[in-house]
């Protein structure tokens, strides 16, 4: 089959962005994409998007983006799947162009979170949960992993103070990232004094919503000029799986049984095996479920996740580097956007973009999203394009 | 680059006065309320109005002490002009009731201002107009506020009572004479109260960087800039003090020192008197300033926008300072009251 390829990628910096709209955050990604394609015109737009119906009173997001990037007579709607929106937009750009349907694709995702403050914000974050018996009952995202967190440290006696090597490594690495929210290291001392968010959970265990877009241009390889703009990168393949909505009807809460399923399919896909991986940007939005990622995805064995953090192995120069760019907690999270920012990095990182941060010899790049506590997994493994 | 706003008449202060309530709720007693007292607090205490105090009481004994100083007769006033975003009244001045309780009235100018915690700096520009355009001799500008804070928000920890008056005059009697004056003013809606509201809203961090460092940067930058001045040419700077963060931070942003505004920095122990917040600021100010000094206050009012405004002190300074209290003699008097004290004086009981 032709190579499905990533031609060019854009993307704002992530933060708060008082003062720019939603669309026109949008706009800014996809023209920098479109542009680094050496002027591409996607045929098909998908746009990943999670909170603009509650917090700016705007959906349809999908067909306004595709209106203000100035294309008309394509094909466009909203991609929405919890926090892996931006990946599943990216999976509808792979599958309009492998099915033959379009040649080129644009995969968009854009937050504005800021169109709203405080207590609104709050409970918009909680319609990712099971509406009527879950968020009902008074849960939110946070308390959700905080409930997690006490469950793991309980059964695997994991020790409360080694959680903050992921906030530590994710914010360290965030200084190599000029896009980032957060630029500044932070120390363990800071972390252990930081305020309560949800007992055990605290301000530093949960990764910050914020503003921004990302955009990835796809297209079948054989339908573009020789001399492109910038080194092609390859989607090796997906694997995609879902698991119960709400925790309580997991069979094992502590098991991600979504990230191993789709971690799997992803490698059989792409022909690659986990030692293969050179790097992993994974979905931190909680410290908690980096532990749990890396179990369930065969890194770690069960239980003991959370030392990973501790021997080093996880850094850029490490093993398995994770967050290579700050991952959520110090890039930020905007959320339908968050999963094109892990693709972007991983593709900036293959094509030796990355700057302090690159990885020597990256070569493949694991990346996975997640909706919720791995109410579903999308994984996609990308190459650079030989 | 706009010109600096200076009178072709030279104008100046000729009196001031503070005034601060006695009572104060310190925040740890907030936080028991609110918080278990866990978090961390914005300020040390903030000051209460009494049963029988408002924005009209304050500002009449502000502005007794002003006149005190200014040693002028009350009825060559020419207006009295009370800033303040708790005007008892929506409709009936403060300011007349100020006036007549002074004797300044009935010829006299006495309309209210409004632009939240600007209110009283922006009555002294235009009292330097009114001054510095020949028209009158001396008019009394005054900012004061009784700030409801709504329970439980993070707002009630500083929201206070206070205010400063002050008498604006010719140069040559002054105690600190006007070197100019200037405004940044947009459109921003970060913090507002509708009419039949009893308690404002905010925008929480939109409060931050578009609202109270955008503009006070602003005003300051443009000031120095149309001064050709830079913040080592001034010995004290005075800025708006929502809590105790904020003006350390704009300070330092802008290049002045902690010295430079320690003098100013009255809300860890008064709280955020709104429209008294920057000004009493400078009556602290004035009240240790030597002869020469040269002052910048930028105050800062929601909705929004910054009054840059610049002093120097003269020798009229030691003799008319001890005319009246002093502001730390305000702020040191002080009686501690609880959350339950304070919930009933500030009528947040349902009473029918």
């Amino acid at each position: 089959m032709d190579d499905i390829v990533i031609t060019g990628i854009g993307f704002t910096p992530v933060g708060e962005h008082w003062e720019v709209s939603l669309r026109e955050l949008a706009t800014d990604a996809a023209l920098k994409a479109m542009q680094e394609s050496g002027g591409l015109r996607p045929q098909a737009v998908y746009v990943a998007n999670q909170y603009a119906p509650v917090l700016s009173r705007q959906a349809n997001v999908g067909v306004l983006v595709a209106d203000f990037i100035g294309l008309h007579d394509v094909e466009a709607a909203t991609v929405e799947a919890g926090g892996a929106s931006g990946m599943m937009a990216l999976r509808a750009a792979y599958l309009a162009v492998a099915s033959g349907e379009a040649d080129v694709a644009l995969a968009l995702g854009v937050e504005k979170s800021t169109d709203r403050v405080g207590p609104d914000v709050e409970t918009a974050l909680s319609v990712v949960l099971d509406a009527d018996y879950e968020a009902e009952h008074g849960l939110t995202p946070a308390a959700q992993a905080a409930l997690l967190m006490q469950r793991y440290i309980h059964e695997y006696n994991a020790e409360r103070a080694a959680f903050a090597a992921f906030p530590v490594l994710a914010h360290r690495n965030a200084v190599g990232n000029p896009a980032a929210m957060f630029r500044r290291a932070i120390k363990e001392s800071t972390y252990r004094r930081a305020t309560m968010l949800s007992d055990p959970l605290n301000l530093f265990d949960a990764a910050p919503l914020a503003d921004g877009a990302a955009a990835v241009l796809v297209a079948r390889r054989s339908v573009l000029p020789p001399e492109m703009p910038q080194p092609l990168v390859r989607i090796a393949g997906f694997g995609i799986a879902n698991d119960t909505l709400a925790l309580h009807d997991r069979d094992d809460p502590l098991d991600f049984a979504a990230v191993r399923s789709s971690v799997e399919s992803a490698c059989k896909r792409a022909n690659c095996s986990l030692e293969e991986v050179d790097f992993f940007e994974l979905y931190d939005a909680f410290s908690i479920y980096v532990p749990l990622i890396l179990e369930a995805a065969g890194f770690a064995p069960r239980g003991e996740g959370w030392k990973m953090g501790q021997d080093g192995s996880l850094e850029l120069d490490g093993k398995l580097p994770i967050l290579t760019m700050g991952g959520l907690k110090a890039r930020g999270n905007p959320g339908g956007a968050t999963g094109l920012y892990q693709v972007a990095e991983a593709v900036m990182q293959l094509r030796g973009q990355a700057g302090d941060n690159q990885i020597p010899n990256a070569r493949r790049a694991l990346v996975q999203s997640l909706s919720g506590p791995a109410s579903l997994a999308a994984t996609t493994i990308l190459e650079p394009a030989p | 680059m706009p010109e600096l706003l200076r009178p072709e008449r030279p104008v100046g202060i000729v009196g001031y006065g503070a005034y601060v309530p006695r009572y104060r709720l310190p925040a740890k007693e907030i936080a028991r309320i609110w918080t278990q007292g866990r978090g961390g607090l914005p300020i040390e205490e903030k000051a209460v109005p009494g049963l029988d105090e408002d924005t009209i009481t304050i500002s009449i004994e502000a502005a007794r002490n002003a006149l005190a100083r200014a040693g002028i007769d009350a009825e060559l006033l020419r207006a009295v002009w009370v800033g303040s975003e708790s005007h008892p009244y929506a409709v009936k001045p403060s300011s007349t009731i100020v006036a007549e309780a002074l004797g300044a009235t009935p010829f006299t100018q006495a309309g209210d201002w409004e632009f939240a915690c600007k209110a009283g700096t922006e009555a002294m520009v235009a009292a330097f107009g009114l001054i510095g355009s020949g028209m009158a001799d001396y008019a009394l500008a005054i900012g004061a506020d009784t700030a409801q804070g709504r329970p439980g928000d993070a707002l009630e920890y500083t929201a206070a009572a206070g205010g400063a008056a002050f008498i604006i005059g010719p140069a040559e009697e002054s105690l600190a004479v006007l070197l100019g004056t200037l405004s940044y003013v947009t459109d921003t809606p970060d913090f507002w109260r509708r009419a039949q509201q009893p308690y404002p809203e905010h925008g929480m961090r939109f409060t931050g960087e578009p609202a109270y460092f955008h503009h006070i940067g602003s005003a300051a930058r443009a000031f120095l800039e149309a001064t050709n001045t830079t913040p080592q040419d001034y010995t004290y700077a005075i800025f708006h003090q929502p809590n105790a963060k904020f003006p350390q931070r704009i300070a330092k942003q802008l290049g002045f020192s902690p010295e430079q505004i320690a003098p100013g920095l009255v809300v860890p122990t008064v709280g955020n008197t709104y429209s008294g917040s920057a000004i009493l600021g400078l009556t602290a100010t004035l009240d240790v300033a030597k002869p020469g000094d040269r002052i910048l206050v930028v105050s800062f009012g929601s909705g929004a926008g910054s009054d840059a405004m610049a002093f120097e002190v003269t020798d009229l300074i030691e003799e008319r300072r001890a005319l009246a209290p002093a502001t730390q003699d305000y702020i040191r008097r002080r009686t501690e009251i609880d959350y339950a004290t304070y919930v009933r004086w500030r009528g947040k009981l349902v009473l029918k």
